[in-house]
């Protein structure tokens, strides 16, 4: 494939006169933080390999308001639903992807409520329908084929949003020894981060909840643990860094799956 | 005298039932105003879907059955407790009329296998009773063991469950000298007049020998004795459960009717402070569209109990402190103070304390004390990660996480005392549009790198 990747923005497939099927909601982690912009880059990657015609919001994007919500700082929340759904709307967007459980859940169950109303889908949700539609092939189940994987469910994608067998469907398609953790789907442990927590400390207690979710997934043998959300990416691969597990055990988005297994 | 006795027994009873009936009543007024202290929020919307998740979760227990021993032998509690409930009747109406066996002469042959089917049941419930009594107290099951559960909460479990097992004994009791009393008839014409030959019952029986040896007399004033132990108990129990945890066994049908059956991720958004946003936006004068001006006025967020709804209110009457909430919830199992039981028993005794004000001082009274600050910390309600994992845990579709938030709402925009790290993160959004001290021109940086490095 051509080394030069293609990234549009609305603001010029507006000026172009041209409308994308699909709005790429990239989130402040996906735009700034290191680790997960490799997952924009990889999601970036199999839109362009599958020729989907996307875009995303670039410099106009801002935080979608959710950690400020669930901060209880509902002025600043409402403050930034109400600029992004101005936006939204002045681009006439009908339908978004994003690669963010809280962005999703956001944009997807509260932005309607304030005059916001597209069709929201998780990432995990994008693959599976291109894996569905045959767009995504993985020959052989590409280099992860056997390999021993967890995925971790995101609290927001869970039991949130009950979606629990998208990510498993694109896990699936990889060939790989899929194992659950003892508390899955339903049951799942969070990662320590949602609701605020990835912006303050955690209050006095006897252990971090990022480490006891880290060693129910170590547990299982898995030498890959999936997510599909910042947060939990985040709080995972601190948690096997700091069981010196690091060199070993990786924590890998499914996007980052998908893409490696397809060599993009 | 014997015509005398069933006169006056049958006065006895009537009265009792009134008083029962009174006293319950009271209860529930005030349990009932006490909920509709809270704020109006529309919950009647899909009736269908509102019916089946009422039968799936409080008829048919689904979720007790994620943990199944408990689940079966709740079940077994449940359909014993509404099943006999059927014999009650038969007890009221006996007390009433001054009859005995009432059901026998309408039901004749499939009496003596209700009855049987009955005493199953209630060896069930003992059996299952008994159980939870030792699972209660022993350290087998930490979610017992926690703070919240230390003095009333763990001896109010206690009382009911023995309770139970005394009810069960009554019945037995009752029925084991009916069965003796059956045989009887030669020694008084009244024995033979009233106790109709309904047979040995299935458990009862076991218990014949031990009453063999009494005369018929003595008999039945042991029959009788067990018959106003077994209906004094179940009107006692009636009442207690108004005071209880244990109203969850009414209180299970309205609060799953009820439920919030928007995706669990949802969280309620504020149209007082839209209206504040679209003002300061410069997108309205406030006077189109948004709410009255009256409706913008007041608390932002939850303080108090009268600050949430009333099916929050709702919810906290209907908890029965069994803990899976507190269990699945990982700042409780990583050791923080939060307990999403304790919030639902810290507003339903708050929630008690005002009502109980409210009776005795009118309907304005303030007593100074508040459901945030009194009750639950600025601790416990910061752990939270609003993980959803209580709110999925319940039984009975109780919500503690929409407590939990109410009140950080109270804390941000009341108080404005969240923790320094929160408003470095809430400035770095106003002033960034993003949580992180990142400059907004940055945002699109990762294209730029990905476009260069392509090009190299």
């Amino acid at each position: 494939m051509s080394n030069t990747l293609n990234i549009p923005t609305m603001e010029e497939m507006a000026a172009k006169g041209q409308e994308p099927e699909i709005l790429f909601w990239v989130g402040c982690a996906g735009s700034f933080d290191d680790r997960y912009k490799r997952v924009t880059v990889a999601f970036i990657k199999i839109l362009n390999a599958v020729g989907v015609n996307f875009a995303v919001l670039g410099p106009e994007e801002t935080c979608t308001g959710d950690p400020a919500r669930r901060a209880g700082n509902e002025f600043l929340f409402q403050m930034q639903a109400v600029s992004n759904i101005e936006v939204l709307n002045a681009y006439k967007i009908k339908k978004i992807v994003t690669a963010c459980p809280h962005c999703f859940n956001t944009i997807k169950n509260e932005y309607p409520a304030l005059g916001g109303n597209y069709e929201v889908i998780h990432h995990s949700q994008f693959l599976q329908q291109l894996i569905d539609s045959g767009k995504i092939k993985v020959k052989d189940g590409g280099e992860f084929k056997g390999k021993k994987i967890t995925f971790h469910d995101s609290c927001y994608l869970g039991r949130a949003n009950d979606i629990y067998e998208a990510p498993r469907k694109v896990l699936e398609k990889l060939d790989a020894d899929l194992v659950e953790m003892k508390n899955c789907k339903k049951n799942g442990l969070c990662c320590g981060a949602g609701g605020a927590q990835m912006f303050k400390d955690a209050e006095k207690g006897s252990k971090e909840i990022n480490i006891k979710r880290t060693e129910e997934a170590l547990s299982t043998g898995a030498k890959i643990i999936a997510s599909g959300c910042p947060f939990c990416m985040t709080m995972l691969s601190d948690g096997v860094k700091n069981k010196e597990r690091e060199n070993e055990v990786k924590v890998l988005d499914l996007a980052e799956l998908i893409a490696t297994a397809n060599g993009l | 005298m014997e015509q005398f006795l069933q006169i006056f027994q049958q006065l006895c009873f009537g009265c009792l039932l009134i008083a029962a009936g009174i006293l319950i009543y009271n209860r529930v007024k005030f349990i009932r105003r006490n909920i509709l202290l809270g704020k109006p929020e529309d919950r009647n919307d899909q009736p269908g879907k509102r019916f089946k998740t009422m039968a799936m979760m409080a008829l048919g227990q689904k979720q007790m059955f994620d943990r199944p021993f408990a689940g079966f032998m709740h079940f077994t509690i449940y359909i014993g407790f509404l099943l006999i409930n059927l014999e009650v009747l038969e007890i009221v109406l006996d007390g009433l009329f001054g009859t005995h066996r009432l059901f026998y002469s309408f039901l004749g042959g499939l009496y003596p296998f209700l009855i049987h089917f009955f005493e199953l049941l209630a060896l069930g419930v003992v059996f299952a009773c008994a159980v939870f009594i030792l699972r209660r107290n022993s350290k087998l099951v930490p979610r017992f063991q926690k703070p919240e559960m230390k003095g009333w909460p763990a001896l109010d479990g206690n009382i009911i469950l023995i309770w139970e097992i005394v009810l069960m004994f009554a019945l037995f009791t009752m029925n084991a000298t009916d069965s003796i009393l059956q045989t009887r008839g030669d020694e008084s014409p009244f024995v033979a007049a009233h106790y109709p030959e309904a047979g040995k019952f299935a458990i009862s029986q076991i218990f014949i020998p031990i009453y063999e040896g009494l005369s018929a007399k003595t008999l039945i004033y042991v029959e009788r004795f067990s018959w106003w132990i077994h209906i004094i108990g179940i009107f006692s129990f009636a009442i207690y459960i108004t005071y209880s945890k244990h109203l969850h066994i009414a209180l299970a049908f309205p609060n799953t009717y009820f439920s919030d059956l928007k995706a669990k991720g949802e969280m309620n958004n504020m149209e007082s402070v839209t209206n504040e946003v679209k003002i300061m936006l410069g997108m309205t004068n406030g006077n189109e569209g948004g709410l009255p001006v009256e409706d913008t006025v007041g608390t932002f967020g939850a303080k108090d109990v009268t600050d949430l709804t009333w099916k929050n209110l709702l919810d906290a009457y209907s908890c029965t402190e069994c803990g899976r909430c507190t269990s699945v919830c990982p700042a409780n199992q990583t050791g923080k103070k939060l307990s999403p039981r304790k919030i639902m028993m810290d507003t339903r005794d708050r929630l008690e304390e005002v009502g109980q004000g409210i009776d005795d001082n009118g309907k304005d009274y303030d007593d100074g004390k508040s459901l945030y600050g009194d009750y639950t910390t600025k601790e416990e309600l910061m752990a939270c990660t609003t993980c959803n994992a209580c709110v999925e845990a319940c039984p009975i579709n109780i919500n503690p996480l929409d407590i939990i938030l109410q009140q950080r709402r109270f804390i941000a925009m009341e108080e404005s005392s969240t923790p320094a790290a929160w408003n470095a993160m809430f400035s770095n959004i106003e002033n960034n549009a993003a949580p992180w001290a990142f400059p907004p021109t940055d945002r699109f940086k990762w294209a730029d790198e990905l476009k260069n490095k392509g090009e190299e």
